[in-house]
């Protein structure tokens, strides 16, 4: 098949789309490691600002980590129980649970700062600890869990594996550790991949709930571009993509637990009958 | 047996049932109770449409989260409709470029439009070049919907590409047989098909452009969107009876246009902020 017109034209716009993403990221690594970015490369390549951030700010690297490790222990033990109870049951009880749990999503990270503020923030040493900011990380990022176990639940045959545990005598708690846990390893996986991706870069909520001893990686950022020279704050974000990077590479690779998803009637008849009506008009 | 199962059952989500309630649920409904315990009760929800400042940040920030939303989409289709339905070399480079700015947090996506379009950016020298006259619009409206497009092009690409997959070969061939042509083949058979795509992650993107904060927050903090008046209100005049108030009518309006959108689209595609 030979390529048209068409296709060059589309090919143009997609790569015109992409250097419009990809341009100012190779711009931001440039500045990192150049001399005086307003003179360009030609001053000089250095590793001097890459230095800079590490003394200033190599305490917000670590606590990121922290925080994203933690958010991953707290999202895995809330959230994979969660999931498994929402996928056994579908009753009223469940399905407002399953709200309230999804409903972090649709609230902007600020209102959650705040209402978390207005209510705990009189308990100075809470307030003041990083513990504060692990709540706000926890909230945002479960659902992310509880839907990539919930995805894997819902496409193999548990209740098959299930009743056949039970029937050879085992209990619940049993088939829970031993035949639920075990078979949603890869939805787990992706769940852990997005929540620290996430809690990692999380900003609108630790913005507010942040104090100047817990500063996370993101804030530091905000940080140095309103208060450092370019170059700083470009091998600032430059030290944040090469953390993000193998998360990102993973989750290309591991992130997709769907197999199959608990959707029933989506394919051809709906849509085929809409299109019908559409054409004729 | 399913009966003996609920005492585990109940066990096992109990504590995220409490988390959410202690942590998300009641700080809420605190906030709500704040909102109008200020100096004018609950005409602190009144203030968001009769005080122009307020109002007029709320309608600044629809019409650019609109605005993006209807930009990303377009975008997106086109891409995304060229990337599903062709094969070439480097096709999966592209892909991968394309999907790489989705971990940027907002004020990555701010420094990136500065980048382009700042002071010492790209644009600014390009337009020098040329013109002799340095453009510069990242510190302004111009700036925060570049910067949203840029941050929501990967997510609604995926989403588009996901259900282009899904499509089925035989209602576009029917159609081409049938005498279409391939403009009228997209207009009539595969966008509407993708409809409940495109509801989904436009929702998502306009939710997201209504509460993004970061973003904003590096680029200037005299823009009026929400977010900024909403931070501006509580930290510098300490007014937080109305940040309570704009907060929750920010938050209703997203959440009402994702619910809206999950059972217009009919499925669960989410968001991320």
């Amino acid at each position: 098949m030979g390529r048209t017109r068409n296709f060059y034209l589309q090919f143009g716009f997609t790569l015109l789309v992409c250097s419009f993403l990809i341009v100012p990221v190779i711009m931001s690594v440039m500045a990192g490691i150049t001399e005086n970015f307003f003179k360009g490369i030609a001053s000089g390549v250095t590793l001097k600002w890459v230095w800079q951030v590490w003394d200033l700010y190599a305490d917000t690297i670590f606590l990121s980590m922290l925080i994203a490790i933690a958010c991953l222990a707290c999202t895995i033990v809330l959230g994979v129980p969660a999931a498994y109870v929402l996928s056994k049951r579908q009753g009223a009880v469940a399905r407002a649970i399953e709200e309230l749990l999804t409903l972090p999503l649709a609230v902007p990270g600020l209102a959650i700062a705040l209402a978390l503020i207005v209510t705990y923030g009189g308990f100075r040493d809470f307030r003041a600890s990083w513990l504060f900011i692990l709540i706000g990380h926890v909230l945002y990022t479960l659902p992310f869990m509880m839907r990539s176990v919930l995805a894997v639940l819902s496409s193999a045959d548990f209740r098959t594996l299930e009743e056949g545990a039970a029937s050879l005598g085992a209990g619940f708690w049993r088939r829970f550790f031993d035949i639920v846990i075990p078979n949603c390893r890869s939805g787990i996986l992706a769940g852990s991949l997005m929540v620290v991706t996430l809690s990692m870069g999380e900003f609108n909520i630790t913005w507010m709930l942040h104090t100047p001893e817990n500063k996370t990686l993101p804030v530091g950022l905000a940080d140095s571009y309103a208060s450092m020279r370019l170059e700083v704050g470009s091998a600032y974000t430059v030290v944040f993509l090469v953390m993000i990077i193998p998360l990102l590479i993973a989750l290309q690779k591991w992130g997709q637990p769907r197999k199959t998803r608990p959707v029933v009637e989506e394919p051809e008849l709906p849509s085929g009958g809409r299109q019908g009506g559409k054409t004729d008009g | 047996m399913k009966d003996r199962e609920l005492p585990s059952l109940v066990v096992l989500v109990l504590p995220v049932v409490v988390v959410a309630l202690a942590f998300f649920l009641l700080p809420l409904v605190r906030l709500t109770m704040i909102a109008g315990s200020g100096e004018d009760g609950l005409g602190a929800y009144l203030a968001v449409v009769t005080t122009p400042r307020y109002f007029e940040s709320l309608l600044a920030t629809t019409l650019l989260s609109a605005g993006v939303t209807f930009a990303t989409l377009a975008i997106s289709a086109v891409s995304g409709l060229f990337l599903e339905r062709n094969r070439f070399p480097g096709r999966n480079l592209l892909i991968s470029l394309l999907t790489f700015p989705l971990a940027f947090p907002g004020v990555v996506v701010g420094f990136m439009v500065i980048m382009l379009a700042g002071r010492q950016g790209l644009i600014g020298d390009i337009t020098k070049f040329l013109t002799g006259d340095k453009l510069v619009f990242a510190y302004s409206m111009a700036g925060l919907f570049v910067g949203y497009v840029y941050f929501s092009i990967p997510r609604v690409i995926l989403t588009i590409m996901a259900a282009a997959e899904k499509l089925d070969p035989a209602l576009e061939e029917a159609a081409r047989s049938l005498g279409a042509s391939p403009w009228r083949v997209t207009r009539d058979v595969i966008l509407p098909a993708l409809k409940p795509a495109f509801i989904a992650s436009g929702a998502i993107a306009f939710a997201t452009a209504m509460g993004a904060f970061g973003t904003a927050f590096t680029l200037a903090t005299n823009i009026d969107v929400l977010p900024m008046t909403i931070y501006t209100e509580f930290t510098l005049r300490a007014n937080i009876a109305m940040a309570a108030a704009l907060s929750i009518v920010l938050g209703i309006i997203t959440w009402l246009v994702l619910t809206v959108s999950r059972s217009l689209a009919g499925s669960t595609v989410a968001a991320a902020g």
